[in-house]
């Protein structure tokens, strides 16, 4: 650091310290915030600027708390870094006013970078608690997408809802691989009444796990395609080849029925339900 | 190399494969399981490998021609306990064992056996 630009940066400190109480009073009408809050921060600051560190991590520590509590309460991110930017406003008023105008100037210069650098650090404090929250949702949407149930004796069923990319049908491959060996089930239903469309990707996913349930010794069908989806279907020329697709959940099950011997009995033919009451 | 045993059970065989297949012993196993086929007149063969944790597209190849070898000898093969990883490998490897019959376990593989001959007679 050259002694021009030492001076200046004593001169910055000087002011800051002399005129704490105002700085701080104007900052917090600038940034609309409590003086206290903002009160401890420009004291780690002085501290960090007395010792002459440039380690910054007190400060830091207390912005990222800053940053934290206003995002929670509903500020935007800009707010909170135009609340930092105010500190600079803050102090230009004391730099216009003081004697040794030049000095102060200068000063200001490079406070003004740093608090800059502060005030950018509250945004990335931000974006990175988002980005967590996005992953961590992720990670559980995951989890929670894919549940296998269980239908009847031997036979499960998997409701796919949402869209289905390579991490989820791996998720749902397995799982459903994993309750076909501890069920020890015959049939397998895919329902996809849930998935929003069907490309060529998607479809070749469904074939992968229906083939993978296959070589381990179970049927799967595939059930819940809507009328656009098998149009889309035959229009991108999937084939399906031989495994059985069903427009119901329902018509997959008595089609698992029939595959493994039940009898549903009492169906069949129109009926009107009638609502006994009791007097 | 390690020879994988041919058990006899009825008019059926099982083979269970209890070891990491190495390609010797792959191509060994089809020769013997020929030759057990024809000697005892076997209907059908199961192929038990719930054992095997690791496959490659050899063994995969090695499964669909053993099923189709056992067809010209007139005895049906079902594959038994496949586990889900090997079942993923295996899809992802590009094969579908075409005209390979499998079953969950070694219990559902003797039903469907007996079914199927039940079916055909």
């Amino acid at each position: 650091m050259s002694v021009h630009a030492d001076v200046a940066r004593r001169r910055v400190e000087e002011l800051l310290r002399a005129h704490e109480e105002q700085a701080v009073r104007r900052w917090a009408e600038i940034a609309k915030a409590s003086p206290e809050e903002l009160g401890e921060i420009y004291q780690a600051l002085l501290s960090v600027l007395d010792e002459g560190r440039d380690d910054f991590a007190d400060v830091r520590g207390l912005l990222a708390d800053l940053s934290r509590s206003r995002a929670r309460a509903g500020y935007a991110p800009a707010d909170t870094a135009r609340a930092v930017f105010g500190l600079k406003e803050a102090l230009y008023e004391v730099v216009e006013a003081d004697t040794d105008g030049v000095e102060a100037a200068r000063g200001f210069i490079w406070f003004s970078r740093l608090i800059d650098d502060l005030g950018l650090f509250t945004f990335e404090t931000y974006a990175d608690a988002r980005e967590k929250i996005i992953l961590d949702q992720a990670e559980q949407l995951l989890e929670l997408s894919t549940p296998v149930v269980k239908l009847w004796e031997n036979i499960v069923a998997v409701p796919l809802v949402g869209t289905l990319d390579s991490a989820r049908t791996q998720v749902v491959m397995e799982k459903l691989l994993q309750t076909l060996v501890d069920t020890g089930a015959e049939h397998a239903v895919i329902d996809i009444t849930g998935v929003p469309a069907v490309d060529t990707q998607v479809a070749q996913h469904l074939l992968k796990t229906v083939v993978a349930a296959r070589l381990m010794g179970a049927e799967c069908i595939i059930s819940g395609i809507r009328p656009q989806i098998a149009h889309t279907i035959v229009t991108l020329g999937i084939e399906f080849g031989d495994i059985v697709t069903k427009a119901s959940l329902a018509d997959a099950l008595a089609h698992a029925f029939r595959r493994s011997g039940f009898q549903v009995s009492g169906g069949g033919g129109a009926h009107v339900a009638i609502r006994a009451e009791r007097v | 190399m390690q020879r994988v045993p041919v058990l006899k059970l009825g008019d059926v065989l099982i083979v269970s494969i209890q070891v990491d297949l190495e390609d010797q012993s792959v191509l060994a196993l089809q020769e013997d399981l020929a030759e057990a086929v024809v000697a005892h007149g076997a209907k059908g063969v199961i192929i038990d490998i719930t054992a095997v944790e690791i496959v490659d597209s050899f063994i995969g190849r090695m499964l669909a021609t053993i099923a189709s070898m056992c067809g010209m000898l007139d005895a049906q093969t079902v594959v038994v306990g496949m586990r889900p990883a090997v079942a993923i490998t295996l899809v992802e490897l590009g094969l579908s064992l075409n005209g390979v019959r499998t079953a969950l376990n070694l219990e559902k593989g003797v039903a469907l056996l007996d079914h199927l001959r039940s079916a055909a007679s």
